[in-house]
């Protein structure tokens, strides 16, 4: 069992420990990959009621303008546009309450990482986004960020505070019970509110396909939310491992395994993460590439794999064609506890990309037949509203 | 029953071994959804990978416990993987070996040596 000696911990870590969560080292930190009921029967227990994970590894963030003039549009225009040059969203037309995933590229047009950005709701000083970056990306990113913005904007980072998803078909009603404002939110979406006097920041969003917030809490008051969330019997405390089991079965992507700083958003299949408008413009860190693979001058693409038979397929094992010659490798992989048999995602040519191409993964040497499949594998059941 | 430090029993009747993991490897393991066994047939050395055990997140190899020749396998786990978490150190077993040396298994841990191994872990 890993040791927490030169690991970071969370706020929750001694509560993880107490309810005999089964620590290991991820990101930097000393985290659960699971908990007594096994990674099967959490990642069950989400799809059918309510998870609860720590994901407070994770880097939050607030960009605010240095010298906002109190204008919400003309602020959000100006941090908008010192930030947008180093991602590839267009963050310019969010709503206030809105969120956007995308992408931190290089000048390569590789990404360095994947991200939130939102802007933050009415009522909040003008100017400011909310930013959540990966565990073992964020020194990098926020270094990235602060150079990039100079002393035009401030980034205050926030990684003393918890950040606790809720995700599944019952995370909407524990989350109500806490936090009212909560029903109101349309997937990525995300409000201010108070809980027992902390403030906590809530976004409609998460990392399972489910439907689900991720909350965050200031450390003062995170055990106690964190224990009162687990007090409802509709929710569970959820490890990493499953966490990856149901990102895996929502087709979305890990960085650092199924995205790095070689690969672009394009080859990775986040063609969504790279609007018109920002194509258009033609202003995105790597423009040329991504310009050119958008337009089909494209080598490898992220695709979604169904393994017909044998073992599961994970991160490492070689993709070959009906003629035995290595096409790609798998990026990540496993047992989809959803389905009752293997999936993986991996990279391949895009002529060996459309759906129901048989191709074949190699596991500890034997050819193994796969089906392209579309992503995600497991239908997301986001709440949208018009 | 004998016992290794990788965590495997071994029950012999005559010269043929039975080989399973233990509860505690089982547990340790978690729920595992394959498991890919040795073709009838395989020579085994002791300490060589014999079989590879899968859960939800990971592949873990099980090593070879005793030299030998693998003479049958449980073919129930490639239907019901599961049982190897409830039932490991009976139906959950995994193959059957003629042993080239029963008196290797005097070097092996009994019982209560391996309680005694794993109160140490």
């Amino acid at each position: 069992m890993a040791e927490p000696t030169d690991l970071k911990t969370t706020p929750l870590n001694a509560h993880h420990r107490a309810m005999g969560g089964r620590m290991v080292a991820f990101g930097g930190y000393d985290m659960p990959v699971q908990f007594k009921d096994g990674v099967l029967n959490e990642h069950k227990w989400t799809r059918a009621h309510a998870g609860v994970f720590d994901v407070s590894h994770m880097g939050p963030a607030m960009l605010s303008l240095s010298a906002p003039t109190g204008d919400a549009e003309a602020d959000h225009a100006a941090v908008s546009a010192l930030i947008e040059p180093l991602i590839s969203g267009d963050i310019a037309s969010l709503k206030p309450g809105q969120i956007r995933y995308t992408i931190l590229l290089n000048e390569e047009g590789g990404m360095l990482d994947d991200l939130m950005v939102g802007r933050y709701p009415a009522g909040a000083p003008t100017g400011s986004l909310y930013i959540v970056v990966n565990a073992g990306t964020k020194d990098d990113d926020y270094a990235l960020i602060a150079r990039t913005v100079g002393d035009k904007a401030k980034l205050m980072r926030m990684d003393g505070a918890a950040l606790i998803a809720v995700q599944g078909p019952e995370a909407a009603a524990v989350v109500a019970d806490m936090l009212p404002g909560a029903a109101d939110l349309a997937f990525m979406q995300f409000a201010g509110g108070s809980w027992e006097g902390h403030h906590v920041m809530f976004a409609r969003s998460g990392y399972t396909g489910e439907d689900g917030y991720e909350i965050l809490v200031p450390p003062a008051g995170a055990v106690a939310f964190y224990e009162r969330l687990l007090a409802d019997e509709r929710a569970k405390p959820i490890g990493l491992g499953a966490r990856d089991s149901l990102r895996l079965e929502a087709g979305l992507p890990l960085y650092g395994h199924d995205a790095d700083p070689t690969v672009s958003p394009i080859e990775a299949a986040l063609n969504f993460a790279v609007p018109k408008k920002r194509r258009e413009r033609g202003d995105l860190r790597g423009s040329d590439r991504i310009l050119a693979e958008f337009g089909g001058a494209l080598t490898r693409v992220r695709v979604g794999l169904r393994v017909l038979e044998g073992a599961p397929a994970r991160e490492g094992a070689e993709i070959a064609d009906g003629a035995g010659k290595i096409i790609g490798v798998v990026t990540s992989g496993g047992f989809s506890p959803s389905l009752g048999h293997a999936i993986a995602m991996g990279f391949v040519p895009p002529d060996q990309s459309a759906i129901g191409t048989r191709l074949n993964v190699i596991v500890r040497g034997k050819a193994q037949a796969a089906e392209v499949v579309a992503m995600p594998f497991v239908p997301h059941r986001y709440v949208r509203k018009p | 029953m004998r016992f290794t430090k990788d965590h495997e029993w071994i029950e012999l009747d005559g010269d043929v071994a039975t080989v399973g993991i233990t509860a505690y490897a089982a547990e340790q393991l978690g729920d595992v959804v394959f498991v890919e066994l040795p073709g009838v047939g395989k020579a085994l050395k002791t300490g060589e990978g014999m079989a590879v055990v899968e859960s939800v997140k990971a592949a873990s190899d099980v090593y070879a416990p005793l030299d030998g020749e693998v003479t049958a396998i449980n073919d129930a786990l490639s239907g019901n993987p599961e049982t190897v978490n409830q039932a490991p150190e009976t139906d959950g077993w995994f193959a059957k070996v003629k042993v080239a040396d029963t008196a290797a298994l005097d070097a092996l841990m009994d019982r209560d040596a391996y309680e005694a191994f794993l109160a140490t872990l």
